[in-house]
């Protein structure tokens, strides 16, 4: 029986409600309904009183998902889109993320955030929060972009002895799909070697890795190998990883979904070419969504973000430097 | 009793009370000597940033604090010296937090009023008004996951903070969990320089509770003997499983929003009104009045936390100070997140 990401991400707190008396689940809808996305099918059902509907207040839902981490819980709290998560944002960047800081006190809460586009989500369901959320002290952010990613990372966001910023990308939710769960090999603090290249290193996470992954294919058939990198976790980074592949490559390219200005590519960059100068053959090249809301219509939103296509020709143009 | 009227003729204290009234006067005694020593440690240049004092509110403070158990839950918020003490906070943490020593509960990263022992229950505000009362939610919405039913909470907010979206979002969180959560509004009728009318159109505070579908009562927060009835009736009916409590007591802010403010904007004729009562006089007469304690047991006890506070401040004065060399620069508590930066 095949599992999809989605399905990945029920499992995982399935068994996180099974394994670990601590963990209890709070959002929008969660409850009888199953989630607006179906994350939590059923779920209400198996554990009583443990998967609780929250009324639309992300703010009180993440300042009470601190408090109760506080007394020794495991929150999970679901955003229902990513995008509603800034309405938290200070309990979040100012509570959550200082609480053991200031105190001494662990915060282990883990919010789920539904992110990224699907075509016609518009401006405030398709938005891709990571960078926003990296540039505060204190946050683990993760950013799932395989099956056995979404399942494992999961896991472990909840054992995690601090505020976790799960970024779970909803292209991905029913697109991708594996025969048989098996967990994922590395732990969250690892980037992965996606596909191993010789000619330049792609480096992206969530659903630009598939578009990278498509992008290589596209290459190889010119004769061109290209190296991806997932990152996993955008916070803390694991940038040895990246700089051992441009090491190996001399050439870097960024892809993201997100915004450019300060955004994950921008600290990629900045990290491999500080660290790293030596290592290039070429400038680093980065590849974003363009620099406005995302856009509601289809045909403005295919082109709003990288597509492996754009991600080929950026290489190309890479390469020829 | 408890939509008192300021005007209202009261009752004789009911005398189950005088213990935990004498106990709370004491601790609203020494919170106000301990504040006098931070205002004069602040203008002799000894505390970096602001020091932020409670007098004037004293009796709501200690009042809520004497009534809540060592197992309950406190979130205490700016001007709350006399229930942190009175929930049991050492009188050096004081002056711990408010030099920054490596002893302080933040270890010098944060100070002043930014303290707390959240493990043990005691809570530890941020600036932004608010957003405890949600933390103390979840705190006790974890209770009762873990079979703890018996505890309650209590936090503290004052009539600026009751206008953000924080407090309407736990509080309505709260009443919809049912959560044994007492919210104690202090209406000091100051909100930094802003009055009470450019800060709310509702002709009471504690008319809010209606809307959430909690109960609340207001009080005299200059008068111990209300705010002590008001807070046991409260506390009671949060652990008997009423759910949310909102207690809103008026008073005046006897002091500015810092020290660096002089408060000049307060309006006078507040200062001749009810408002303007020193709650610690009117408690300290009224002991007297009871026969309680005379004027040279008052005295003995002013002696005593003098004492003690000067024991504290001798005691922490002596404590290392926060160093950069020390700091570890590593916001993450999990160990495999763990780096150093020098």
């Amino acid at each position: 029986m095949s599992t999809t990401y989605l399905e990945a991400i029920r499992e995982a707190q399935k068994k996180l409600l099974q394994d670990d008396s601590r963990v209890y689940i709070y959002g929008q809808d969660v409850g009888a309904f199953g989630g607006a996305f179906k994350a939590t099918k059923n779920l209400a059902d198996a554990f009583p009183g443990r998967v609780l509907d929250a009324p639309i207040s992300e703010d009180a839902m993440v300042g009470s998902a601190i408090g109760a981490a506080i007394e020794g819980m495991r929150p999970i709290i679901e955003m229902q889109f990513s995008d509603f998560s800034v309405t938290a944002f200070n309990q979040i960047i100012n509570q959550a993320a200082t609480l053991y800081w200031r105190t001494q006190v662990a915060c282990p809460i883990t919010i789920r955030m539904p992110s990224g586009a699907n075509p016609g989500s518009g401006p405030f369901h398709s938005q891709n929060l990571e960078a926003l959320y990296a540039h505060v002290p204190g946050l683990v952010v993760l950013a799932p972009a395989t099956v056995p990613d979404a399942y494992t990372m999961l896991l472990e966001a909840v054992e995690i002895d601090d505020p976790v910023i799960f970024c779970e990308h909803k292209y991905l939710y029913n697109r991708l799909k594996i025969d048989r769960l098996t967990p994922s090999e590395l732990t969250f603090n690892h980037a992965r070697v996606a596909r191993v290249g010789r000619d330049i290193t792609i480096v992206s996470y969530s659903a630009m890795v598939p578009e990278a992954l498509f992008a290589a294919e596209i290459l190889e058939r010119e004769g061109v190998l290209a190296e991806v990198v997932d990152l996993r976790c955008i916070k803390p980074l694991d940038i040895e990883t990246v700089i051992a592949s441009v090491a190996r490559t001399g050439r870097l390219l960024c892809v993201d979904e997100s915004w450019p200005w300060g955004g994950v590519n921008a600290e990629v960059i900045a990290q491999v070419t500080t660290r790293g100068f030596h290592l290039l053959d070429a400038p680093p090249q980065r590849l974003n969504g363009k620099d406005t809301p995302v856009p509601f219509h289809p045909n403005l939103w295919n082109v709003h973000k990288p597509s492996s296509k754009v991600i080929a020709l950026k290489a190309r143009e890479l390469l020829k430097w | 009793m408890l939509n008192t009227l300021m005007e209202e003729t009261r009752e004789v204290v009911a005398p189950d009370l005088r213990e935990q009234y004498v106990e709370a006067f004491t601790w609203m005694l020494l919170a106000r000597i301990v504040e006098e020593k931070l205002a004069s440690l602040w203008r002799a240049g000894k505390i970096a940033g602001g020091v932020y004092l409670g007098k004037g509110q004293e009796a709501i403070s200690a009042a809520i604090a004497v009534m809540l158990k060592p197992d309950d839950i406190f979130g205490p918020l700016i001007r709350d010296q006399a229930g942190r003490l009175a929930f049991g906070e050492p009188l050096a943490d004081v002056f711990r937090n408010h030099f920054g020593t490596l002893t302080s509960p933040s270890r010098g990263r944060d100070g002043n009023v930014h303290r707390g022992r959240p493990k043990e229950g005691y809570h530890s505000m941020i600036s932004h008004l608010g957003s405890l009362i949600s933390v103390v939610a979840g705190a006790l919405l974890a209770r009762r996951f873990q079979g703890d039913t018996s505890a309650i909470g209590a936090t503290c907010i004052g009539d600026g903070g009751t206008s953000t979206g924080a407090f309407h979002e736990a509080l309505n969180l709260a009443a919809v969990e049912k959560l044994p959560l007492v919210v104690v509004v202090t209406n000091n009728q100051y909100a930094y320089s802003t009055p009470n009318n450019r800060q709310f159109a509702c002709r009471n505070l504690v008319d809010r509770a209606v809307g959430y579908g909690i109960e609340g009562y207001s009080m005299d927060g200059t008068d111990l003997r209300d705010c002590l009835e008001v807070a046991r009736y409260a506390t009671d009916r949060a652990r008997s499983g009423h759910g949310p409590q909102m207690i809103v007591g008026t008073c005046l802010r006897l002091t500015g929003h810092a020290e660096h403010d002089d408060a000049s904007y307060v309006d006078k004729k507040l200062l001749s009104r009810f408002a303007g009562r020193d709650c610690l006089q009117i408690a300290g007469s009224y002991i007297q009045s009871q026969q309680w304690a005379d004027q040279s047991q008052i005295e003995r006890w002013k002696e005593k936390a003098k004492y003690e506070i000067e024991e504290a401040l001798a005691k922490v004065q002596r404590e290392p100070h926060s160093d950069p060399k020390e700091e570890t620069w590593c916001p993450y508590a999990t160990g495999v997140l763990a780096r150093t930066e020098r």
